[in-house]
């Protein structure tokens, strides 16, 4: 999968926590059920979505806008929207 | 060394569309307008008689001309288009994104008046407006210059430290509609003088890049300044690249066209085609023993501040010719001429000529030398 994305991803700012435009809910994932398939990541149309390696490790809210793709897209459903 | 050109009558459209012809570009996204037209009209035949190669792309509005000229120029493919007037205004908004993604686009501008009054005629309003877009914006005085100009555009726009689209301004009907002997260089010394296009990242270069994406507060401002620094070296460029035309044409443009300035104590200060009559009067004038001369400006974009003080900055007086107004405000030219020759003591005077195409009669121009013609808002001589 990881090849599919073979550039440097960058917020869209370095210095402005983008993630404060969010107003729906922050996406959390439940580790047990993920399978590292890394649909979230590349649907994420930002780069919100933590990798270690080709490993997922979760979101950063600093950048996610709160769009829930990664969300529809997850096919174990481990992925679901919270209240901040 | 100066190769061998052969003389045509052409109007300054078609010495346009020969000097797209000859530089061959890969993509044309274009809209007609008036005086445009004769541009895109004449390229569009010699195109389909198989004498250029570019991809021909009939856009439904000048807004999409521009548009689909950035993604070409960021793709890879040398781009060119021409427009006039409404159409340079509707394409105003990508004309400053064409400057900010720093596309080499080339575009030919048949300089007419903005509406309203709707009129089809010259002025440089349609200039003004986007000369603050970030393009290098150019003015020829008649066709030869536009042919020349359009032939330099390319190098000027693609080089490194530029890469911004660059305008090349011909006076509607003045230089598009009338026909003039003009020299075209042979179609191959024009493709060795343009080269290959070459830009840095371009989308079908092999790297994955992303182009206009949202800048933040924290970079918007160094793009802005850099793109600003980027058309501050465009009059270098200009230089460097006038000085190996020069040895390919033998013919020598600067930024600045100075016409017997350098015993002169009055002057006219102008843009455009104008200068010629300016140029004639002004012989006229020195057959009586008047000490006078013209100062044509055919770099506006950069504007070569240091050079124009240095040319001005000795005489008594000088009048500048607007083509244009800024309502509210001083001539837009001449605002820049008295911020350029501030703290000399040189004297200035504005005047407005010339809106909606109404004719600059020599008389008129001798009245601007004697004094004796209303200062701004100017010359509204009689139709």
């Amino acid at each position: 999968m990881a090849e599919l994305k073979p550039w440097v991803e960058r917020s869209t700012s370095p210095r402005v926590r983008t993630g404060g435009w969010r107003t729906a809910g922050v996406p959390r994932a439940d580790l047990e059920r993920c399978t590292n398939c890394l649909l979230c990541w590349l649907y994420c149309p930002d780069s919100a979505v933590r990798l270690d390696g080709t490993t997922f490790v979760g979101f950063d809210e600093d950048v996610c806008k709160g769009c829930a793709v990664c969300v529809e897209v997850c096919p174990t459903d481990a992925i679901r929207m919270e209240d901040e | 060394m100066t190769v061998l050109t052969s003389a045509k009558l052409l109007t300054g459209g078609e010495a346009v569309a020969h000097a797209m012809r000859q530089v061959n570009p890969d993509v044309v996204p274009v809209y007609p307008i008036t005086p445009q037209t004769p541009i895109i009209e004449t390229f569009a035949k010699l195109a389909a008689a198989g004498l250029a190669d570019a991809e021909i792309v009939n856009v439904e509005s000048e807004h999409s001309a521009m548009s689909a000229a950035v993604g070409a120029a960021l793709a890879g493919a040398r781009t060119m288009t021409a427009t006039s007037s409404q159409g340079l205004a509707l394409m105003a908004e990508v004309v400053y994104i064409a400057a900010s993604m720093r596309a080499p686009v080339v575009m030919a501008v048949g300089n007419r008046a903005l509406s309203g009054p709707i009129n089809i005629h010259c002025d440089h309003s349609d200039a003004m407006l986007v000369r603050d877009s970030g393009c290098v914006q150019l003015f020829a005085q008649d066709a030869q210059e536009a042919y020349d100009l359009m032939v330099m555009a390319p190098r000027i726009a693609e080089r490194g430290d530029v890469l911004l689209p660059v305008l090349v301004g011909l006076d509607g009907f003045t230089v598009t509609h009338l026909a003039e002997p003009v020299e075209l260089l042979p179609d191959e010394a024009v493709r060795e003088f343009v080269g290959e296009y070459s830009i840095p990242h371009s989308l079908l270069g092999g790297d994955v890049t992303t182009h206009g994406p949202f800048a933040m507060p924290d970079s918007y401002f160094e793009l802005k300044v850099g793109q600003a620094r980027a058309l501050d070296c465009a009059l270098h460029a200009f230089a460097e690249v006038a000085h190996e035309f020069a040895e390919l044409s033998g013919r020598k443009l600067g930024v600045l066209d100075a016409y017997r300035l350098e015993d002169a104590g009055r002057a006219i200060v102008l843009l455009g085609s104008t200068a010629g009559t300016v140029k004639d009067v002004v012989d006229e004038l020195r057959a009586q023993e008047e000490e006078v001369g013209v100062l044509a400006i055919r770099s506006f974009r950069p504007f070569p501040r240091g050079e124009i003080r240095a040319a001005l900055e000795w005489l008594d007086e000088a009048a500048v010719l607007d083509r244009a107004l800024s309502p509210g405000a001083f001539a837009p030219l001449y605002a820049e001429i008295a911020a350029a020759t501030y703290n000399t003591d040189l004297h200035l005077r504005s005047h407005v000529y010339g809106l909606g195409g109404r004719d600059l009669l020599p008389e008129h121009i001798r009245a601007v030398f004697a004094g004796t013609a209303p200062d701004f808002p100017g010359l509204r001589w009689d139709a």
